[in-house]
């Protein structure tokens, strides 16, 4: 029993953090968000010379076949620099729908080598999520139908662009018809692969909104620390000392179920759903109450366009519904918990 | 990260479980806020402690097992599945015991700790005086020494279960020109020495819950202080952490409330529909109580190579004190109008264990430091932000 990372994820986390600190300051973000496409391809190039797509692609298409685990530390950095790119769907939600398919399945093997080395990015439209991300952008998306698969090219799919409150978001409606040209599994595999897909893409929104989380804290903290009214900063007055202790309070008490529901999918657990879902829920509360409290110790100043806190404000709003609303994840842990023979209580932390 | 116990903790495990199978009392104890409740309270004490139970942590020297932190939660889990007696001793166990390993000498540690984890003495805390609650620094009881004794004078209160209780622990001043955190010192008094008056208060639920505790020129050996004379602040705060942290109130407690909320909520829901939303309230309250296992399972994770916990059990002392009064308050609206009956009512459900609960649960925002206190010592330890 160990429910701590090895120095070596600390220190891969701690990289990370330091090359978008680097590469995607406030300042890049507003220049991205006013391009059409909403998008930087330089960003991407870097972010996959890293090595970042290649994650999850197992080592035989030329990735480094890392888990659950290694998404849940990097995707709160995501959050944390508020990254304008939906990366994570193509190298963590894809891939792993990828990995999971059959050997030899059309466009597996080739589709994994690109996502490694950062050639391809891949939209995934799931029942879930009524508008797709970046669809405008994709080379191939990868849509649910009734449980089977299919693989579609932009091309093939009609879409029209919505747009969204956070600018970092590019989202469409699509209209694809599937064929039996177009599915690549069916239901019978399918299913299973769609439900992991789920997990993963609602754990991708869980790290990503405690990064956020924790960026709109920092923000604020910095802001009441040099913020002064009648002669004192407003971070010494209790009644917004204690609105930032609750920021952090809710952080410190999702982190944990992020790990858990992490370990959880990377380890094929039973009950992936439930530890997913209380992620998802923790999560996304600990950063709408960021923002919240967040915006209001800004007072004014935190209204304006001009303060860094609304790109990471608007990003914790709209992924909040993202890969499941609120009502989704709470009725899978109603249906877990609430069972007649659930195993819950002090003895089932862990499983017994 | 590895989430699964090793052989020897499976083991373990078992062995608790056995033995609680086999020991813990078919009928529930008498509340340990009466003098027979608090009796019998501590003769099941010195069961777990036959069986070196009591303090699985300690060393077996001591009557302990050694046990590291994961064994411990081990411990608790079973300990609280098993639906064992409250632990009436705890101040001894969690807060002296400790302080006594840090700061006490051989001879204090010799005689006083194998009988904390015996619970043949039974210690009362001496913190809050009329005039010092949360502003514990200004504490005015004070201790002068005369030749090999100190001369106390005073007043403490909140002293739980003090009288019942065999022993006191607190701060006292000891140097009359001191002021605020300086010049305490951290003393053991007996509670039947001359001099002492203990005057108990009822408590919300109508038992002598509590006490105030009178020093009139009591005479204790200065062999009782623990640590340097004077430095009694720095004694108290180097363990305050374990009382607001994971010691005193472990998850198991309340992942326990929460599966027996669970069927409370089953059961409401069979009988008359779930009309107002308290599932989302059930789920929640499972939500918490299980984030602060995975966080106590992190934080120990954590310890064990070597970290040092500070403000962060600020953290766990607001979200189990909060989490507690919110699955009361949920309980008590499922109950509806038998909510308020009390034990042995005749309609009472749960024989009115859960107003027991709804009624203890008011008091833990403010015991061990109020959560107001908690929150300025996370934005001002954890956050920086100015104490001005």
């Amino acid at each position: 029993m160990d429910f701590t990372f090895t120095e070596d994820q600390l220190a891969f986390k701690e990289a990370i953090s330091r090359f978008l600190m680097t590469e995607a300051p406030p300042e890049m973000l507003r220049d991205i968000w006013e391009t059409e496409d909403g998008r930087s391809p330089e960003l991407r190039r870097k972010i996959a010379e890293q090595g970042l797509m290649a994650l999850s692609v197992p080592e035989e298409q030329g990735g480094l076949g890392m888990d659950d685990i290694a998404w849940s530390l990097l995707t709160q950095e995501l959050g944390y620099y508020a990254i304008p790119d939906s990366m994570a769907d193509t190298a963590y939600v894809a891939a792993g729908l990828l990995r999971a398919l059959p050997d030899g399945t059309t466009g597996r093997e080739d589709m994994l080598t690109r996502v490694a080395d950062g050639s391809i990015r891949i939209a995934i439209s799931h029942s879930i999520n009524p508008l797709v991300a970046d669809v405008h952008l994709a080379d191939k998306i990868i849509v649910e139908h009734q449980g089977a698969i299919h693989l579609v090219s932009r091309e093939q799919a009609g879409y029209e662009r919505n747009e969204s409150i956070d600018s970092s978001r590019r989202l469409s409606k699509i209209s694809v018809t599937p064929t039996a040209d177009s599915q690549i599994a069916a239901a019978d595999t399918g299913a299973a692969i769609w439900e992991q897909t789920l997990n993963r893409g609602a754990l991708a929104v869980a790290g990503q909104s405690l990064g956020l989380a924790q960026r709109m804290l920092d923000l604020s903290v910095d802001y009441a620390v040099q913020r002064k009214q009648f002669g004192k900063p407003i971070g010494s007055f209790q009644a917004v000392k204690h609105k930032l202790a609750d920021v952090v309070s809710g952080i410190e008490f999702a982190k944990p179920t992020l790990y858990r529901a992490a370990y959880a999918l990377a380890n094929n657990d039973a009950r992936a759903d439930l530890y997913v879902s209380h992620a998802k829920l923790a999560s996304c509360e600990a950063a709408w109450v960021a923002a919240r409290h967040g915006i209001q110790v800004h007072g004014a100043m935190g209204y304006t366009w001009e303060a860094d806190l609304q790109m990471f404000m608007k990003r914790a709003w709209a992924l909040n519904a993202s890969w499941g609303t609120r009502d989704f994840h709470r009725q899978r842990i109603a249906d877990d918990i609430l069972a007649d023979d659930a195993q819950i209580g002090p003895r089932y932390t862990f499983g017994e | 990260m590895q989430l699964k116990f090793n052989d020897k903790q499976n083991a373990f495990r078992q062995e608790v479980r056995a033995w609680l199978a086999e020991n813990v009392p078919a009928e529930p104890l008498q509340s340990y806020d009466t003098r027979e409740g608090f009796e019998e309270h501590r003769e099941w004490e010195g069961k777990l402690y036959e069986s070196r139970l009591s303090m699985v942590m300690w060393p077996e020297h001591l009557g302990g097992r050694g046990c590291d932190l994961i064994e411990w939660l081990i411990f608790e889990e079973e300990y609280y599945a098993a639906g064992a007696p409250m632990r009436v001793n705890q101040n001894g166990q969690l807060l002296l015991g400790p302080t006594l390993m840090e700061f006490g000498t051989e001879a204090q540690k010799r005689h006083f700790l194998p009988r904390i984890a015996s619970s043949q003495d039974m210690w009362a805390q001496g913190w809050s005086e009329p005039d010092a609650g949360s502003d514990m620094a200004a504490i005015r009881s004070r201790a002068t020494r005369e030749g090999n004794e100190l001369v106390i004078n005073g007043q403490k209160t909140w002293s739980t279960r003090a009288i019942f209780a065999d022993w006191v622990f607190g701060l006292f001043r000891t140097d009359p020109d001191s002021k605020r955190h300086h010049g305490l010192s951290y003393l053991m008094v007996p509670l039947d020495a001359p001099g002492v008056t203990i005057r108990p208060i009822k408590a919300l639920n109508g038992k002598e819950a509590f006490a105030e505790v009178f020093f009139d020129d009591v005479r204790v050996p200065v062999t009782n202080c623990i640590g340097d004379m004077g430095q009694g602040w720095a004694v108290a705060m180097a363990t305050a952490g374990f009382e607001r942290g994971l010691l005193l109130r472990s998850p198991a407690r309340f992942q326990q409330t929460a599966k027996r909320l669970v069927a409370l909520y089953r059961q409401y829901a069979r009988d008359y529909g779930d009309h107002n939303g308290l599932r989302d309230t059930v789920i929640e309250s499972w939500m918490g109580a299980e984030a602060y296992a995975q966080a106590a399972y992190h934080t120990v994770g954590l310890i064990e190579k070597g970290a040092s916990i500070g403000a962060e059990s600020s953290i766990n002392k607001i979200i189990w004190s909060e989490l507690d009064l919110k699955m009361h308050e949920a309980a008590m609206e499922m109950l509806g109008a038998y909510g308020e009956l009390r034990a042995g009512a005749p309609e009472a459900v749960d024989g009115g264990s859960w107003l027991e609960g709804f009624l203890f649960a008011q008091a833990g925002p403010i015991y061990a430091g109020t959560n107001e206190i908690q929150r300025n010592i996370i934005a001002e330890r954890m956050l920086g932000l100015p104490r001005v």
